[in-house]
């Protein structure tokens, strides 16, 4: 297992949407888990909705790490006071693909657009930036969208 | 956000798609110019897909809000120095 203390870990940041659909914060946590595992840092960006969900859900902080106001997250990244390895933005609406066109603009990190929810064809569909798109028919059931972070292993590349 | 919530904004679009604040912008202020995602505007940076469009009229600026849970929110402010801030970065 690598070291989690060392300097030139990677670290990852997690691009929350609104949390109306439920797989959010279950595969949020679960990417998180994953990407500890191998030995990258995850840090987590949300509305006070969507972090409150998972600082609840975690409370001893076994998966979650740092976790910061989405909008404070933008403004360091717009502004090169800090960036990252990898970053996962989670779509299920227009606002969610703005936010990952966002991060593909200002962010040099490789970019994963998690997309769920009922409409998760039309979603992806709509994005014409380059990132590698994860999407699954998710709303209730983590599963599918499970099955596909699995296989696609970001936290392998 | 902070900053855009505490002043006197008006809705022009409420739950839109990106896309319909931006081709609105451009059917409706003759005056406009395109800016890059993470652009600072009333010091906070603009979510959205690039291009970005921004109107003009008068001392009014327009510009798209996003918010997660709300989509995009096109708004008017009336600031002549911050339009005119806009207006020299042309």
């Amino acid at each position: 297992m690598i070291d989690p203390t060392a300097a030139s870990q990677k670290t990852a940041i997690l691009v929350l949407g609104c949390p109306q659909v439920p797989v959010q914060t279950s595969i949020a946590l679960y990417l998180a888990h994953r990407l500890r595992q191998a030995g990258i840092t995850p840090v987590m960006a949300g509305n006070r909705s969507a972090v409150t969900l998972l600082v609840v859900a975690d409370p001893e902080r076994r998966y979650l790490g740092e976790a910061i106001d989405l909008d404070r997250a933008i403004g360091q990244i717009s502004e090169k006071k800090r960036d990252f390895d990898l970053c996962f933005v989670f779509i299920h609406n227009d606002a969610g693909v703005s936010y990952a066109a966002t991060m593909s603009a200002i962010s040099n990190a490789k970019l994963y657009a998690v997309i769920y929810g009922e409409h998760y064809d039309t979603v992806a569909a709509s994005i014409d930036f380059p990132c590698t798109n994860i999407a699954a028919k998710a709303v209730h059931n983590p599963m599918p969208l499970k099955k596909l972070l699995d296989e696609e292993a970001p936290w392998a590349a | 956000m902070g900053c855009i919530e505490s002043l006197p904004y008006e809705v022009i679009l409420r739950g839109s798609s990106f896309k319909e604040s931006r081709d609105y912008v451009y059917e409706h202020y003759k005056e406009h110019r395109d800016v890059p995602p993470g652009f600072k505007v009333f010091d906070t940076h603009i979510i959205g897909v690039p291009p970005i469009a921004i109107g003009f009229d008068g001392d009014f600026v327009i510009f798209p809000f996003t918010k997660p849970c709300h989509g995009t929110f096109l708004l008017r402010i009336e600031d002549p120095k911050e339009a005119a801030r806009l207006r020299a970065l042309k």
